[in-house]
């Protein structure tokens, strides 16, 4: 790569206990890279990132974040890098801009109140600066959430799950503002389980059961699982979703508004075994596109296989 | 669906659950067994209030046999224990005001000389009356023991002394609080109690309940050192603290008129080293527990012994050794002697020292602790 990497961490192992929360996870994130981070629940991104920021030690594996020592230079890593985590963590018996003073305080950013109010300013947090946190609705608490992460100026932004419970438009234009900041020069780190958020990363990485099972751009992930996919349109899905099940080359039947999303790995296979069902009255079956959903569908039922 | 008013398959859904909830609270689980047993035990074994084997100091000039039979027989009644023989009465005074005896028993040179000569003799006998409890029973039983030895004593030596006037005269000094008036001996113990409950409760609460909200995890990520943050939850419960010394004092004076007659000062230092001690065992607590609720109780489970050991509802004299042992290893306890020495006794700070300087051993040791406790990690 010929950027400098903000994130360069090798064979990451996190035990609780006798589980394995991440097993050896590798992970490298060029600077002004926006990465996507997928997984379904639990299976160890949360983990991971928190790894990242210096919240958890490693068992095993080593690695730098912003050319610190993940292991030794944990203090230098929080002091520039970003981290909004998952459940809302602020003080919800505190204003916002309360709030704000409190973190720029702790990064020491001086003047307190220039910081805060220009934060205030470009998050569009100005008219309800004197309102408690506590009584903010879900959108404007990720607001409040991202405006007092950036306020110290990261190089690296760190979002478990930053939209979750979040409406469309307000996750739009967190999204915009992701762009916007990484446009800047920020590295972000975001994880997700929405594949429109994905693809708006530039690279994304998979995790399941602490396993790095992908990672590419949206294209070469898709690419390199080797799916074909076919829609089939017409009359009385039900019944050909039920017909299909458990028929040689089909490994995903899912339904898509109107139509029917069939999916399997040999295409050969799939196309024959779909012959037969385009015969019928009023149904046509046409090859489509892999989505990233098929995809990672396909890598969750590869891994909870491993798991049994 | 049954729309029965009671349903005995709902109730049992409600007890499993309830017990599958106390048995994952581990903590929760072990206090409710833990609070019972101390109780009984500390209730059954430890308190007395008919105190016996009181400390006592005896100052004497000659060692003849009359000074011998007024000491043994007062060890006899059970409730004097001779632990020193002071060289002078200064002496005796200052064991006293630090708390090490209860009474000070002194004979004076002339004894033998007045009952030898068959003129009323004396002794005079002070009694640390700051605890009006743990001394009266003690001090009842003085006059009757003291004159029966003494006649046994004159019976071997066949000298007949029948009459009234030239019998033992015993002179008791109630000293500290010579009305026995109990508030005395409350309201600076209370002082230490008030303290104690709210100090380690709220800073108990302070950590646990940033855990609790799920801020520790931003705060931990933000760049805070272990240092600063208990510095910054212990500080503002400091100043807590000192409205609450201010409210009991000003209470104790006006209200009940409680005398103060050492050094406000010194008082006011060994305050601050007490509640910090407080507030960094507070912190203590916050750091070993997950939720507040665990916090509190943890809090009550230090506060129960501190209440019943540490002299404050019960004569600390009258406990068993094994309980007083336990008792120094509570912050309250010395921080009683200091409050009760300072206000009622007048003690000075030499005679303060050994009780503050264990209250600031308290104070490194819960720092510490608590410093090694504390991770700045979410680990």
């Amino acid at each position: 790569m010929p950027q400098n990497l903000a994130i360069s961490v090798h064979n990451l192992v996190k035990r609780f206990g006798d589980k394995t929360v991440v097993d050896h996870v590798s992970m490298e994130v060029a600077e002004g890279e926006i990465v996507g981070f997928l997984g379904p629940n639990g299976s160890g991104k949360t983990t991971t990132i928190r790894m990242v920021c210096g919240l958890l030690t490693p068992d095993e594996g080593e690695g730098s974040v912003l050319g610190y020592d993940l292991r030794t230079e944990a203090l230098k890593i929080k002091r520039e890098v970003g981290y909004m985590t998952q459940k809302f963590s602020f003080y919800e018996d505190l204003t916002i801009a309360e709030n704000l003073e409190f973190v720029a305080r702790l990064y020491q950013l001086r003047p307190v109140n220039k910081h805060v109010d220009r934060t205030l300013e470009e998050l569009g947090l100005a008219t309800r600066r004197n309102q408690l946190a506590g009584t903010l609705s879900g959108g404007w608490k990720q607001r409040l959430a991202l405006a007092a992460c950036i306020m110290h100026n990261p190089k690296l932004l760190l979002l478990d799950e930053p939209t979750a419970g979040v409406d469309p438009k307000a996750r739009r234009e967190f999204w915009d503002e992701i762009h916007r900041l990484a446009h800047g020069g920020l590295t972000v780190l975001v994880s997700t389980h929405y594949m429109d958020e994905a693809e708006r990363c530039h690279r994304i990485s998979y995790i399941s059961y602490g396993k790095m099972l992908a990672s590419g751009t949206v294209q070469e992930v898709v690419a390199n699982a080797g799916l074909a996919t076919f829609v089939i349109e017409g009359e009385r899905l039900d019944e050909v979703a039920t017909l299909l099940e458990g028929k040689p080359g089909v490994e995903q039947i899912a339904p898509f508004g109107a139509t029917l999303h069939v999916v399997g790995s040999d295409a050969e296979l799939l196309r024959r075994t779909l012959e037969g069902v385009g015969k019928r009255e009023g149904v046509t079956v046409m090859p489509g596109e892999t989505s990233l959903e098929d995809v990672f569908i396909k890598f969750m039922a590869g891994s909870r296989d491993n798991m049994q | 669906m049954k729309t029965a008013i009671f349903s005995l398959a709902r109730l049992r859904a409600l007890l499993a659950k309830e017990f599958i909830q106390m048995r994952r609270d581990r903590i929760t689980f072990a206090m409710m067994l833990a609070v019972p047993l101390l109780q009984l035990v500390l209730f059954g074994y430890a308190i007395n209030n008919d105190p016996k084997a009181l400390p006592a100091a005896l100052v004497v000039t000659s060692n003849d046999h009359y000074t011998r039979a007024m000491v043994s027989a007062l060890e006899t009644t059970g409730y004097y224990r001779f632990v020193t023989v002071a060289a002078s009465a200064a002496e005796a005074e200052s064991l006293m005001a630090r708390g090490d005896v209860s009474f000070v028993v002194t004979i004076p040179s002339d004894f033998r000389r007045r009952v030898d000569s068959g003129q009323k003799p004396r002794i005079l006998v002070e009694a640390d009356a700051s605890d009006p409890a743990a001394a009266s029973n003690a001090i009842g039983t003085l006059a009757t023991v003291a004159s029966q030895a003494l006649l046994r004593e004159q019976g071997m030596q066949a000298v007949a002394a029948e009459t009234a006037d030239n019998q033992l005269q015993v002179i008791v000094h109630r000293r500290y609080n010579p009305e026995g008036i109990s508030q005395y001996n409350i309201v600076p113990g209370l002082l230490g109690v008030i303290l104690q409950m709210t100090m380690v409760m709220m800073t108990a609460m302070a950590l646990t309940r940033e855990i609790e909200r799920g801020t520790m995890e931003n705060l931990l990520a933000m760049p805070a050192s272990p240092t600063e943050i208990m510095l910054g939850k212990v500080l503002p419960y400091l100043v807590v603290g000192a409205v609450q010394v201010v409210v009991v004092l000003t209470a104790a004076k006006l209200l009940f008129s409680v005398p103060f007659v050492g050094s406000l000062w010194l008082l006011m230092g060994a305050i601050l080293v007490f509640v910090m001690a407080l507030v960094l065992l507070g912190y203590t607590i916050s750091t070993m527990a997950r939720t507040q609720m665990q916090a509190m109780q943890l809090t009550f489970f230090f506060f129960l012994p501190s209440i019943l050991l540490s002299g404050f509802m019960f004569p600390y004299r009258g406990m068993p050794e094994w309980a007083q042992t336990l008792g120094e290893i509570l912050p309250l306890t010395h921080f009683l002697r200091v409050t009760r020495g300072i206000m009622l006794k007048g003690a000075d700070l030499p005679e303060m020292a050994p009780e503050i300087a264990a209250l600031t051993i308290f104070v490194f040791a819960f720092a510490a602790l608590a410093l090694l406790r504390f991770r700045r990690t979410l680990d």
